[in-house]
């Protein structure tokens, strides 16, 4: 069965050869690859069931017209048989047996989270991705530095993808490379994915996310590892990005340019993912650890404020901000006056030494 | 910030809640050329039916009326006006991507374009599809079952009149105030109070929480009338399949919707209340919403295509003249893709980050429905092979839904398969393998089921000439429209963009747009044929029995007496009018007295209470809320105090009706 499969490789490979960038057909990475082949298998395997069913479509009404000669063949009560059954129950679970043993081995091949140590191709580079309102923000902490769509990876090296989201959710999509996943505010979701060739693939968010959806796009320029190297040495002369210029980049804007950033703030990420970017704010896993504790009590409704998601704001269907109350969580704390500034008090010290950093 | 338009400020009042005046988008030109037009045609609509004195007749012989099969027309009379709404939504949308490539912005704003696809498919699963099944089996079913009406007339109205309700409060949103921008099922976080601001998505809340009543009373209704109502001696396997899967569509509706409802009110809780279900921050979690959406959203798709298997198994063994072929095997195995839909919804998000396990589970029992799916379609093929096949009308549309639905099948599974799925997900690929399978489905088993059972409702055929231009413009227009996109799917191609970079792709996008316009070429003349055949009803009068079908909707005459059947009819076995034809049985004159409902308003006015009620809280006019919705409260109750329900049909007046029969 597999001169056929590369048979149909070639000729889709032809296709895209053609003109258009049929990149889920002729992908430029081990991941996306393999989904091809996968793509192909599949349809080789349902054809099988699919042609004879389309030439019976036609044919049969045509065939047994009222209107034919020699209607001898007509048989009008005939409308049950045993061995018929048995093939059009059987040919179909057959099919899906041998579909379901490909899913099952590609599935687990080809899961997301499944690192490609591998492939042995080298170091992997960790990518640290956020979708913020309308663009991505892409961190190398290893490196350092960080960019805004624009995604420089190496070519021939894997790429341990890190997602979060800012406020809703989007999808990180580069189809050259392979399958996507969703980015979720205060979640963390992975992504492996790897450039066989240098080149340059076009990834967007595919999930829609608002006004600004349409120009959630990045080029992600695979290159050699000087051309990476250069790339980022380029990025370190940029501005640091800290916490305060990376609430600023999270305001909404749309159609953004690339731009690099030279520094990083440590644990920046994981402060996006516990949603405590800004100053003051309580983190979720020490918000979780409280909780485990018993929680604040009555008494601790006046920390509302803390709590809440540091930069949650309402946005209108242009993509304009909406001035917005504040909830007034002290109010709730009955004779517990100095609730506000309660939560910046050392109680939630674990969160403002990182944030010190 | 990119756009110059800013939304109108937050405000409120007790009269009129938070709307102002600038809520109307008068600075949209065409959302007023709409309005314009709508209220224009209103306008000359409202005049004739003045003109012609039809006020008092819609009111006495419609709109109150309690009858399954009047009521049945009137869902397929609104499923063909919410058809025109949301098709036109669809032509914008094509418009709009055939144009804006390569920093072009074409005409629509993303501000605009959102809102179109939202009601796009809104309006096509809520108020196109659901209505034209829900007419169909209304129909036809208690028919099939040798019934007189359904278990519960009067619920059946309301049902009705609370769907109009709905599909009434997602058209006032075009010229007022404005629609969701959040895609057809309402992802939070985008759908939650922060990020979706502003009456749109309170709109999508509160019509699909109304038109939801509607529905999930309807499914109990038609199960009830299913299991009481069977003429005596009609087994479960003596009924016909139409009618099998109308039962289990009602059983997918009675288990499925109540999720939807419970699942928009935790949504509606976050936006009204400040609740914490699905909001980012406070232990909310919209992967809830999406998991809740799904378990409802996935059997939905059965509830729409389940009965339209019916349809073509009614058709194919009417038109190849001879029994449906493995009746057995096709109730099994709707009753298979029954259960099943229930344990598939998480194909819908294999890219959320499931482990692979989970995914291989969904991937796998997804490909299972395929079986039972796959064996019917050898069942309707094994019915036409060593039959006599008429290629009428009917059989046209159940031609093209076998080449059709299969290739939609395929891509479909195509889908189902995890790691295909993390690259073609939220595609065009996507995009056109569901628009194969609602088009290629559901679309053209309406239309079969239009041009099938036309005939019976009317007594006269449609006009073939129109009738089959209908068909070649759906067909055509279907594969030149939706095969680019499958070609830009695998280009990786995302959909609900109002506008892309990639200059490549337009030619595609400008070849979808053509076949939309065939399509509409396809609506038009479905119209036309409509239009053609109500003027030529003479000629084209056909008996009681036009098709020399099987099954016993075809016993009496056609249009049916509002009692159906002059007598009960015992039932010995399936295709009983078959049965009955080969026995040359013939009504009896010995009728005894009738047992019927009584119309009553009742339906129409909670509805409109509904809709009153509705609309104050999309507004936050929270007086006009509470005292709506009192008032419908007040009206359910009364109405348990109306004793003047039901009167007879006297022998003599049967008598009178039966011999006229129903040229008149």
């Amino acid at each position: 069965m597999f001169r056929p499969l590369k048979l149909l490789l070639a000729a889709g490979g032809a296709l895209a050869l053609s003109g258009c960038q049929y990149h889920v057909l002729a992908p430029s990475g081990w991941v996306a690859d393999q989904e091809r082949n996968l793509l192909i298998i599949s349809t080789v395997l349902m054809l099988i069931v699919i042609l004879p069913v389309l030439f019976m479509s036609v044919y049969f009404p045509l065939k047994y017209r009222a209107d034919r000669k020699d209607k001898s063949d007509y048989d009008p009560e005939w409308a049950h048989s045993t061995k018929l059954e048995v093939v059009v129950w059987g040919v179909p679970i057959l099919i899906i047996i041998a579909l379901g043993y490909y899913t099952a081995v590609y599935t687990h091949r080809l899961d997301p989270y499944r690192d490609l140590s591998h492939l042995d191709a080298g170091e992997p580079v960790e990518v640290q991705a956020v979708s913020l309102d309308w663009k991505w923000l892409f961190i190398y902490p290893e490196l350092g530095v960080a960019s805004v769509n624009e995604l420089a990876i190496p070519a021939g090296r894997p790429v341990n993808f890190s997602l979060t989201s800012s406020t809703v959710m989007n999808t990180l999509s580069i189809p050259a490379l392979g399958g996507m996943v969703y980015s979720m505010t205060g979640m963390e979701t992975k992504l492996h994915l790897i450039a066989d060739e240098e080149g340059t693939y076009p990834g967007r968010s595919a999930h829609y996310s608002g006004p600004g959806f349409a120009g959630m796009t990045f080029d992600t320029l695979a290159m050699d590892e000087a051309g990476f190297e250069a790339w980022v040495e380029e990025a370190r002369g940029a501005e640091p990005l800290t916490a305060n210029s990376y609430l600023e980049l999270e305001q909404p804007s749309m159609n953004v340019e690339p731009a690099y950033y030279g520094e990083v703030e440590e644990g920046l990420f994981d402060r996006i993912v516990e949603m405590c970017v800004e100053e003051g704010q309580v983190c979720m896993s020490h918000m979780m650890m409280t909780d485990m504790m018993g929680g604040g009590g009555l008494e601790g409704i006046a920390d509302g404020a803390a709590y809440s998601y540091d930069h949650a704001r309402s946005i209108d269907g242009f993509g304009n901000l909406v001035p917005r109350e504040t909830p007034d969580y002290s109010a709730h704390g009955a004779g517990h006056d100095e609730g506000s500034e309660a939560s910046h008090s050392a109680d939630h010290g674990a969160t403002h030494e990182e944030a010190d950093h | 910030m990119a756009t110059e338009h800013v939304q109108p400020a937050e405000t409120w009042n007790w009269l009129t809640g938070r709307f102002t005046l600038d809520w109307i988008p008068y600075q949209e030109p065409i959302l007023i050329g709409t309005f314009l037009g709508i209220a224009l045609g209103g306008l000359i609509f409202l005049a004739l039916m003045t003109k012609f004195r039809l006020w008092v007749p819609f009111w006495k012989n419609w709109a109150i009326s309690i009858d399954h099969k009047k009521i049945g027309i009137m869902y397929m009379v609104l499923g063909f006006i919410m058809m025109i709404r949301g098709f036109a939504d669809a032509i914008m949308m094509r418009a709009q991507q055939a144009m804006a490539a390569g920093g072009a912005e074409g005409y629509l704003p993303p501000h605009h374009y959102d809102q179109v696809f939202t009601a796009h498919g809104v309006i096509m699963i809520f108020f196109v599809a659901m209505p034209f099944v829900t007419g169909i089996m209304n129909y036809v079913m208690p028919t099939q079952i040798g019934a007189r009406d359904v278990a519960f007339p009067f619920l059946n109205n309301f049902s009705f009149w609370m769907t109009v309700a709905g599909a009434l409060l997602v058209n006032i949103s075009l010229f007022i105030g404005e629609f969701a921008r959040v895609g057809w099922l309402a992802f939070p976080p985008l759908s939650g109070a922060n990020y979706s601001t502003g009456p749109g998505m309170d709109y999508y809340l509160w019509s699909l929480q109304i038109a939801g009543v509607g529905t999930t009373l309807s499914g109990i209704n038609l199960i009830a009338t299913i299991l009481k109502m069977r003429a005596p001696g009609m087994k479960l396997f003596d009924m016909p399949v139409f009618t099998w899967t109308a039962l289990c569509t009602n059983v997918l509706i009675v288990a499925a919707f109540p999720v939807l409802t419970a699942t928009l009110a935790l949504l509606t809780l976050d936006r009204y209340m400040d609740f914490r279900f699905f909001t980012n921050d406070f232990g909310g979690n919209a992967m809830m919403y999406i998991n809740l959406i799904w378990i409802w959203g996935h059997p939905e798709v059965y509830i729409l295509i389940i009965p339209i298997f019916g349809v073509f198994s009614e058709i194919v063994a009417t038109f190849s003249g001879k029994p449906l072929f493995g009746y057995k095997t096709m109730v099994w195995a709707t009753s298979c893709i029954m259960v099943l839909s229930f344990v598939v919804w998480l194909h819908h998000f294999f890219t959320m980050g499931s482990g692979a396990d989970v995914n291989t589970f969904f991937g796998i029992t997804t490909m299972i429905i395929a079986v039972p799916t796959g064996v019917k379609i050898f069942n309707w093929l094994f019915t036409m092979y060593r039959g006599s096949v008429r290629l009428e009308l009917p059989m046209y549309w159940t031609i093209g839904f076998l080449v059709t639905f299969t290739i939609g099948g395929m891509s479909g599974v195509m889908l189902a398969i995890p790691p295909v799925d993390f690259q073609l997900h939220n595609t065009l690929f996507l995009i056109a393998h569901f628009h194969n399978v609602i088009i290629g489905g559901v679309v053209f088993g309406v239309y079969a089921a239009v041009t099938y059972w036309w005939p019976k409702a009317f007594g006269f055929k449609l006009d073939d000439r129109w009738g089959k231009r209908a068909f070649w413009g759906w067909f055509v227009g279907f594969y030149v429209a939706f095969m680019p996109l499958y070609a830009l799917g695998l280009m990786g191609v995302t959909r609900r963009m109002n506008s892309y970079a990639d200059t490549g792709w337009q030619p595609y996008f400008i070849v979808a747009a053509i076949g939309a316009v065939i399509i509409l070429f396809g609506i038009l003349s479905t119209f036309m044929c409509f239009y053609v055949s109500i003027k030529n009803r003479k000629a084209l009068a056909c008996g009681g029995d036009p098709w020399n079908a099987r099954t016993l909707e075809w016993a009496n005459q056609s249009p049916p007496q509002k009692y159906n059947f002059p007598q009960e009819i015992q039932v010995t076995g399936r295709d009983m009018f078959w049965k009955m034809k080969q026995e040359g049985f013939k009504w009896s004159t010995d009728y005894a007295p009738i047992h019927m409902p009584k119309d009553t308003a009742t339906g129409v006015l909670i509805s409109a209470c509904a809709f009153v009620f509705g609309f104050a809280m999309v507004w936050y006019i929270w007086w006009l809320a509470i005292v709506s919705f009192l008032a419908m409260l007040a009206i359910g109750i009364g109405h348990t105090f109306n004793y003047n329900r039901d009167y007879y049909i006297q022998p003599d007046e049967i008598a009178a009706t039966e011999s006229k029969g129903a040229a008149a």
